[in-house]
């Protein structure tokens, strides 16, 4: 449990400090490389990535969205289509971010694998 | 087994991030327009308008004051800063608008669109759009001075674009997953030309060809009068034109070339139109001459204007301008004010042209002539490029041929427009807002060439004015109403008319100047008017307003913008109410019937009448006009007037006849037939919608630049008015700009549009007037005298020079 927190923590400081000069993937690399630096099992492996970039993402859509009372995140929720909720465009927000950072944790863990059996 | 895991992982992890990073048809490239760090959230945001920026090539400071509407006013030392400043905070409030009219002048949108827009980026290159852009430059360039304050205008743009980082990218850019490039004085010209198409790029010349082929002279005629049995003529009609010297250009023998074409490249809509008028000081309340004007043209958001003050040293104006365009296009400074209506001249026609064997000569004057060759490379997202090879005349382009809406293998049809001239149009807005009386108003109207405008003039020396203006040709009686033969001298545009002779009219009688996009002048005025779909109802409205009563105060002025009484409908309707055979009509349709009768011929938003007569008239003009609607062949059907006029006066005749059906039937019989189909039509809406009130049956929006994307558009508009209505509102165009001024010194002044200050869809200030402008209501235009804030100011922000 300790190591999933401790991964969940990583993943979201890495992440913030990556997105300064890198584009949107960041996240990817953020999961990848706390997954080969500190290692989980099993499910972990995927949802630890995958709820830290979804809670960072998330929170940092409603922070910007909520100071302009959700504006924008409106009409975007019309456009997706979404019916308009901006709660549900920041969970969807979430998920994407998450999504991708789950997978290439997944991956960074295939990656261990090889590399420590040869 | 765990390679295979490892690659399948990995082929996962590159599929996600491919899906997440590429736009697929409407939807945006996922990862990159969600992520909160560079994404759409990035956009939630007003605008910052506090603080010191420093932009290069700047001379001095430039303070930009911003009050509670977000109009920004612009205090520079001097004339270069001020239009740099103007560029940069242009751009800053408007970038992906501007940036995407010019493509879409250009044929450029399939680079942004893909494929689905190279119909549309063809016909504006082979309309000639580019070239008329680059003709405006090189007139431009003749003028140092005022190609100086483009190119700081230029910069002031590009210092905008330089320092964004991808997230702040405007929304819109995000959404189609590409970015701004440079800005330049091609793109002013651009914007000029992409106006010039939109009130001066109509004609009828094929669809009058194709009708007079199929019906004749003497029927033509009657459809198509030059004149009506009514004229109230934007010049008056008592005006003397004894002091033009130059006669019109002779009649030649010149027959038209009676081919038929079948379908013709888009043109602005016939609706766009607009009002001003001016009342002098003694009809005005105050004695001081009050002057108002409100463009009609599409309702969209972005708005196509955006309201600012410039203020140097030296002058001082505010008022709507066009982001990509100089200075103020509408609105007042310290001495004068001035404001538009389109002019609506014929200054668009066409030449049938004969090509030799290979296609590379024409024949002109008994010989051949070579044709010049334009290539316009179409760029288009995800494809190859296309090539456009386009022929060139000494008229114009040739937009018609075997490669474009054409089969005809060794014929094409040239295209000469007033838009591929060029003119220094800025040169005229650099002038008007430096104008300080009527002699400097002149002066500034002198250098500008298209689209022709109404150009209405108040002074607060008390001089109102009113000049029909444009660079327009000399035509011989009927030149340009049908295709001519583009082999034939005679037939080219033999000269202009001498800018002196435009017609215009200063201080008349009456007390009052207006303009509503009605026929310039009446016959007595020596030079040819081509009827070019003239309105006839706002002018009349707005004439007869002001011949009402002696003096007019400012709530007058506003009651007639927003006067909502439909004329057009009040001069048929009784007519039809009394001589349609109700005995037939069930009783249902009676109560609709009797609604028609209670109503007043207002367009007010909770009335009926106005959605049973739009029905009704709608369905009994498609009737009448059945004749019109042929295959394979492009015809424009009669204006509202003269179909009015042949209704009452002409019922038995034999366009009036349905060709359908056996019967042989009267304008009578189209009343009952039009009605029943129109109650059929209203009746549903009401089982579907609950009420065919106005304000539901029209469902005024204002629709995103971007094809009317609906999460940045407004609908449902709760405003009156209508078609040929002095509030001329319809489904989608309108006042876009209304302004009233008082000429007070300092002027005094009102102003709204249907829109917002922002550009962008996440700021509270991108369609913040709408709901004001619906009301009818109007904002108090701060107009500053100084750069001392005052408590109309918001926010500060100050532009200095960046140190070496």
């Amino acid at each position: 449990m300790r190591t999933n927190t401790t991964n969940f923590i990583a993943t979201i400081v890495l992440a913030i400090i990556l997105s300064l000069f890198l584009p949107w993937w960041s996240i990817m690399i953020a999961a990848l490389v706390t997954g080969l630096l500190i290692p989980l099992k099993k499910t972990a492996v995927f949802f630890t990535p995958f709820l830290a970039i979804l809670l960072f993402w998330a929170l940092y859509s409603y922070i910007l969205s909520s100071a302009n009372d959700f504006t924008l995140a409106k009409r975007i929720a019309i456009l997706l289509p979404l019916g308009g909720s901006p709660y549900l465009l920041i969970l969807i927000t979430g998920i994407i971010g998450g999504l991708a950072a789950g997978i290439a944790a997944v991956f960074g863990k295939q990656l261990l694998i090889v590399s420590k059996k040869i | 087994m765990k390679y295979l895991k490892l690659l399948f992982s990995f082929a996962l992890a590159l599929g996600i991030f491919f899906t997440l990073n590429n736009k697929f048809g409407s939807i945006p490239p996922l990862g990159k327009f969600l992520n909160p760090y560079s994404g759409v959230w990035q956009n939630e945001a007003d605008e910052s308008i506090s603080g010191e920026i420093s932009i290069p090539g700047l001379k001095d400071k430039v303070t930009v004051h911003y009050d509670a509407q977000l109009i920004p006013h612009i205090f520079a030392q001097n004339d270069l800063d001020l239009y740099r400043a103007q560029g940069y905070i242009t751009a800053k409030h408007r970038l992906w608008q501007m940036e995407f009219q010019t493509y879409a002048a250009a044929g450029r949108l399939s680079e942004i669109l893909g494929e689905n827009a190279l119909t549309y980026d063809r016909q504006e290159r082979r309309r000639g759009m580019v070239y008329g852009a680059e003709q405006a430059i090189k007139k431009m360039s003749e003028d140092t001075e005022s190609m100086g304050f483009t190119e700081a205008y230029v910069d002031g743009v590009n210092s905008y674009i330089n320092q964004l980082k991808s997230k702040d990218f405007p929304v819109e850019y995000k959404l189609l997953n590409y970015k701004p490039e440079a800005w330049s004085t091609k793109k002013n010209a651009l914007l000029l030309m992409y106006m010039t198409k939109m009130l001066a790029g109509g004609d009828e010349d094929i669809e009058n060809t194709n009708a007079l082929r199929l019906f004749g002279k003497e029927r033509f005629d009657l459809l198509f009068p030059d004149f009506f049995d009514v004229t109230e003529p934007v010049i008056p009609k008592e005006t003397d034109w004894s002091f033009i010297d130059v006669p019109q250009t002779p009649v030649p023998f010149s027959k038209p070339v009676l081919d038929s074409i079948a379908t013709t490249i888009d043109k602005p809509d016939p609706n766009y139109g607009s009002n001003n008028w001016a009342v002098s000081g003694e009809k005005s309340y105050s004695e001081n001459a009050i002057l108002a004007n409100d463009p009609h043209l599409g309702l969209n958001l972005p708005s196509i204007w955006f309201v600012m003050q410039l203020h140097t040293p030296n002058h001082n104006v505010f008022g709507a301008t066009l982001p990509g365009a100089l200075a103020i296009i509408i609105g007042f400074n310290e001495y004068i004010s001035w404001g538009q209506t389109n002019a609506t001249r014929d200054v668009v026609d066409w030449y049938k042209i004969e090509f030799n064997e290979d296609g590379t000569k024409y024949r002109y004057n008994n010989a051949w002539k070579d044709v010049t060759y334009r290539i316009e490379e179409i760029k288009i997202k995800g494809k190859a490029t296309f090539k456009d090879s386009i022929r060139y005349t000494h008229h114009g382009p040739v937009v018609y041929d075997k490669n474009f809406k054409s089969d005809r293998e060794k014929a094409g049809y040239a295209m000469k427009w007033i838009g591929h001239v060029g003119g220094n149009t800025q040169r005229t807005f650099l002038n008007l807002n430096r104008s300080k009386n009527y002699t400097d108003y002149l002066q500034a109207l002198t250098h500008y060439v298209a689209p022709a405008q109404n150009f209405i003039f108040a002074s607060t020396e008390g001089d109102i004015a009113l000049w029909v203006q444009g660079k327009l040709p000399n035509k011989w009686e009927g030149q340009g109403k049908f295709i001519m033969d583009g082999s034939q001298p005679k037939n080219d545009w033999q000269s202009y008319i001498p800018q002196a002779f435009n017609a215009h009219t200063k201080n008349p009688e009456r007390g009052f100047v207006s303009s509503a996009n009605q026929h310039p002048v009446d016959e007595a005025y020596p030079f040819y008017v081509f009827n070019d779909g003239f309105e006839t109802y706002r002018n009349r409205v707005i004439n007869s307003y002001f011949s009402s009563k002696d003096k007019f105060n400012i709530q007058d002025f506003k009651d007639l913008h927003n006067n909502n009484f439909n004329l057009k409908a009040s001069e048929l309707m009784p007519y039809m109410l009394e001589n349609m055979d109700t005995s037939e009509l069930t009783l249902e349709e009676k109560v609709i019937f009797d609604q028609a009768k209670a109503w007043k011929y207002n367009n007010d938003i909770h009335e009926v009448g106005p959605s049973i007569w739009r029905q009704w008239y709608g369905k009994l003009y498609n009737m009448v006009w059945d004749e019109f609607d042929v295959e394979g062949t492009a015809l424009d059907a009669p204006s509202t007037y003269q179909t009015i006029y042949l209704l009452k006066n002409k019922g038995e005749d034999a366009f009036m006849d349905i060709l359908e059906t056996p019967k042989t039937e009267t304008a009578k019989d189209l009343f009952l037939l039009a009605f029943k189909e129109a109650a059929a039509h209203l009746m549903e809406i009401k089982s579907e919608e609950g009420n065919y009130r106005w304000v539901n049956y029209k469902g005024t929006y204002a629709g995103h630049l971007l094809q009317g994307l609906p999460a940045f558009s407004r609908f449902d508009i709760p405003i009156g008015g209508g078609r040929n209505i002095v509030n001329a509102t319809s489904e989608n165009w309108g006042p876009s700009w209304r302004m009233i001024v008082e000429m007070t010194s300092p002027p005094t002044a009102l102003g709204i549009y249907p829109g917002g200050q922002s550009g962008n869809p996440g700021s509270k200030y991108y369609d913040n007037f709408i709901d004001d402008w619906a009301a009818g209501k109007y904002h108090q235009l701060n107009f500053l005298q100084s750069d001392v804030a005052t408590d109309v100011v918001i926010s500060t922000q100050t532009l200095t020079p960046t140190k070496e």
